[in-house]
């Protein structure tokens, strides 16, 4: 396998990764995020957490990984990204901070106030991530400003405010109403009675809405922003030359590989059939349908940007030269070649014990149970 | 302060406040799975008791590791972006097969370990247990492959190209003896830890004449796993990876506060006051060729003083300022095979030249004063690295005197310990994370100013951010940690006070309603 190929493969992977954590830490931030929605009662709200208590701290792994697959594969991606986005990374990351916590304490103390304190810390710990990160792939669409000096220290010129722009902001909705939809579908799997009908209820909603803002921001990507085009040829073989390319700035610039390669619109088509299908199975009770069908509704948004952008992952807006791309801003052959076996060897094995976790604890859960278990759940 | 000096605050911060959840995680998850492996052998229900309610403890614990683990991981980018961007390439592959091999495992079995016991056989419990185990100890072996890499950077070259450290041996990186010897340190002592915590507690039960089944058993359990712990962290300790590199050797000499190079086999100070203005320490209490014997496991062989350090330093800063320039002509374009082949020459010692950067922009043309300056700062401070490393050894002695005693008593089966003994027990609760901290400081401010030994200085490393971002960061986190450290030791007392009653399984001493209510 040459240096090309493992490139190609790290580009897949990181988006495997990231498409692991939106599925499966996605549900339990989704379910969190609604316990104040859907959950009227503390007994209501204690099923919908038990119901992710076993697999959240699990599923969240898939973004520490996607994180630490960043650092080792696309060391200068991430280098640039988590210091160029500080704050919002900052808070993103303050947010993170209560949902262990208040998994783990909420149940500690028998008193009304302090769970409804951390139901709050629960909701906004797993609200705001979600929403962060859509507005962080919002700001990579338009591209970020940043440069490199002469030893390649990177040095961002951008502020926290300006990641706060209308577009971005609606990837932040889409990305927080998808996360939502998509926790409103694992509870109609977990759950029995009215909190089941009301998650059904919600999914047939918000699914529908996410397909449009989805649609609606393809559109405002092809008419209000431009896209980035690499014109000189990199060598997809050789060392990184991170700022050595020529990269013009071009209105449908993100929509060049579609043009090439006209197959590709499957992807973006099934992002928004999978929202549809979604709401269509939850109205209809089918709620394995609708979980996977919000599961591969989201994989293809995420897909549909990576695509969109390829091969960039992160453009400056100021030095269009110096946007990063999978092609050369990757890690060395020799570690992207160690780091795909290990990716090889593990991951069927972290998918064969989580799904094992699940079969275990499989099936519903109800108000009775909490209550007979009090002591020992969350 | 300048980014530097927060950036690096805001780091040790940080980890220091995670590592007070660390240590307790990797001994509690052991003390757990040995505890449920007595309970299925033999049946006896008060073990399983025993991992359930030190299991309640450990969860406690366990979610602000988590808490403020994540924090770790985001901060190299957010904070470090030039050592994420310089080093990346071999640092970051045993964080991410950290994540893909430990934390996955130990993170999904932790959901099953709490909520399996009623869906799961005996067996399998147990073996979830285990692995969980298993998890947090190979997660440790990863993070502290990467950390000995930063202490010993072997196995990577510089690509002046791409302009940062490349892989060259993964085998080297993953067998670099440092960080298999703090490997073996650094999981003892969380074993210590755990047991500490575990004996501490159950004498506190014994002294109130409380459970005193329960306090007896896990009094006896904790005591055994922590006499075997404390023998391995003394005696696996650090030490015998200060042969390896310049920044242990100057770590080595600067705990030792070994001014000068003495004629083998060195003298050993167990006492002093170092001062740093003469270069000498006063009111040492020396112990003769120990620690010789200990550096270098030979009598003739000498262990290197800071001055003759530092005159190695200044000799290395002069070649790495050479090969700065000679960087900064090939990456102007000038790729001529004489600069290239001079540069191959002095790579080695280009990081040396990047030292000079903290005090000139102008490397070529720094003036003696700077480059004195430079060679100064090559090493760290004298005092506190003394200090911490007694602070530490003092601790571990005292915790090994503590199980040995336990040791002792339990195997004797004297049913009521001596209440001296249970007292030193209680008390001795913070040392094991006194000595975890001391130990740490030893290991991260020893390596100053380097972030990667002699590859990259600390004040190249961070992110060029403003000063007022990391104010931010620094305060909020300094908030809402001391917030949730607040909430963990206060919910941790609470739990430890109620003890195995918290299980409501009705067999505990604080069970009788007139009891519980006052718990």
């Amino acid at each position: 396998m040459d240096y090309e190929a493992l490139r190609f493969i790290w580009w897949l992977l990181i988006g495997v990764l990231l498409i692991g954590f939106v599925i499966t830490d996605g549900f339990d931030m989704g379910v969190a995020a609604l316990l104040k929605v859907l959950g009227n009662s503390n007994d209501e709200r204690r099923v919908m957490i038990n119901a992710i208590a076993p697999h959240w701290d699990g599923n969240q792994v898939w973004l520490i990984t996607a994180g630490g697959a960043l650092f080792a594969a696309w060391p200068t991606v991430y280098a640039a990204s988590f210091s160029g986005f500080y704050l919002a990374l900052m808070l993103t990351l303050f947010a993170l901070f209560l949902r262990p916590i208040g998994f783990e304490y909420r149940a500690k103390i028998d008193s009304e106030t302090w769970r409804s304190r951390w139901d709050w810390a629960l909701t906004a710990g797993s609200a705001i991530p979600a929403l962060i990160f859509g507005v962080a792939f919002g700001n990579l669409l338009q591209g970020v400003p940043f440069y490199f000096d002469d030893i390649l220290r990177l040095h961002y010129t951008g502020s926290f405010w300006a990641l706060l722009n209308p577009f971005a902001l609606l990837a932040g909705v889409l990305s927080l109403l998808m996360i939502v939809n998509h926790g409103a579908t694992y509870l109609q799997l977990k759950t029995e009675g009215e909190l089941k009908a009301r998650s059904e209820k919600l999914s047939t909603i918000v699914a529908w809405l996410c397909a449009l803002l989805f649609v609606l921001a393809g559109i405002w990507l092809y008419a209000g922003i431009d896209g980035y085009v690499v014109k000189s040829v990199i060598d997809t073989n050789g060392a990184n030359r991170t700022t050595e390319k020529l990269v013009e700035v071009a209105a449908g610039g993100w929509f060049v590989n579609y043009g090439k390669l006209p197959l590709l619109w499957l992807v973006p088509a099934l992002g928004v059939l999978g929202f549809i299908g979604c709401a269509l199975a939850s109205k209809a009770k089918r709620h394995i349908s609708a979980f996977v069908s919000s599961s591969l509704a989201m994989a293809m948004v995420i897909l549909t940007a990576g695509i969109s952008m390829f091969p960039f992952v992160m453009p400056s807006s100021s030095h269009p030269a110096h946007s990063l791309t999978m092609w050369d801003a990757t890690a060395s052959e020799t570690t992207l070649m160690i780091m795909f076996v290990v990716a090889c060897i593990f991951v069927p094995l972290i998918l064969a014990y989580t799904g094992w976790g699940y079969y275990v604890m499989r099936g519903r859960l109800n108000e009775q149970h909490i209550r007979d278990n009090s002591h020992s759940l969350y | 302060m300048d980014i530097v000096d927060l950036s690096r605050f805001q780091f040790a911060f940080t980890a220091m406040i995670h590592f007070l959840f660390v240590p307790l995680t990797l001994g509690m998850a052991f003390i757990l799975a040995i505890m449920e492996s007595v309970y299925v052998m033999t049946g006896k229900t008060i073990y399983r008791d025993m991992t359930k309610f030190w299991g309640k403890l450990f969860g406690i614990n366990f979610a602000l590791g988590v808490t403020t683990g994540i924090a770790m991981e985001f901060q190299f980018g957010t904070n470090w972006a030039y050592y994420s961007h310089y080093v990346g390439d071999i640092f970051g592959a045993p964080l991410a097969i950290e994540a893909l091999m430990a934390f996955f495992l130990e993170s999904t079995l932790v959901g099953l370990f709490f909520f399996g016991w009623d869906r799961l056989s005996k067996e399998k419990h147990l073996a979830v247990t285990w692995l969980m185990a298993l998890g947090t100890n190979l997660s440790a072996l990863w993070i502290l492959i990467a950390n000995g890499w930063m202490q010993h950077p072997i196995g990577s070259e510089f690509n002046i190209d791409t302009m940062r450290m490349e892989l060259a041996s993964f085998s080297e990186v993953v067998f670099n003896p440092v960080a298999q010897v703090k490997f073996v340190h650094t999981v003892s002592a969380g074993y210590v830890t755990g047991a500490i915590f575990v004996l501490a507690i159950s004498s506190w039960y014994l002294l109130k004449g409380r459970d005193l089944a329960f306090a007896r058993r896990s009094f006896a359990i904790a005591s055994a796993f922590g006499l075997a712990s404390a023998l391995s962290v003394i005696v696996l300790g650090d030490e015998s990876g200060y042969e390896l590199g310049d920044v242990q050797k100057v770590k080595l000499a600067a705990v030792e506060a070994e001014w000068q190079t003495h004629p083998a086999p060195a003298a050993f100070t167990v006492f002093g006051i170092p001062n740093e203005e003469t270069q000498t320490t006063d009111y040492a209490l020396k112990i003769p060729a120990v620690l010789g014997l200990i550096a270098t496991r030979s009598l003739d062989e000498q262990v290197p003083g800071l001055a003759e350090l530092k005159q190695k330093h200044l000799e290395r800063i002069i070649r790495g300022q050479e090969a700065y320039v000679l960087m900064q002509q090939y990456r102007a374009g000038d790729k001529s095979p004489a600069t290239v082949n001079r540069f191959n020459e002095l790579k080695e010692d280009l990081g040396y030249g990047m030292l000079l950067t903290a005090y000139t922009d102008d490397v070529a043309n720094a003036t003696p004063e700077q480059i004195a300056q430079a060679v100064e700062d090559s090493v760290p401070q004298v005092w506190p690295l003394f200090w911490s490393f007694r602070i530490m050894v003092a601790c571990g002695f005292a915790m090994l005197l503590l199980f040995a005693l336990a040791f002792w008593h339990s195997a004797k089966r004297t049913v009521d310990k001596p209440k001296w003994l249970l007292k030193f027990a209680v008390f001795s609760l913070p040392l094991p994370w006194i000595a975890c901290e001391a130990g740490w400081f030893v290991a991260e401010y020893g390596r100053q100013p380097w972030a990667i030994g002699e590859i990259l200085p600390t004040h190249l490393a961070v992110s060029q951010l403003t000063v007022t971002d990391i104010w931010i960061s620094l305060i909020s986190i300094m908030v809402l940690y001391t917030v949730f450290v607040i909430i963990e030791m206060w919910l941790m007392t609470k739990y430890a006070k109620i003890g195995p009653s918290s299980l409501h399984t009705g067999k505990y001493d604080l069970e009788s309603p007139a009891v519980a209510k006052e718990a």
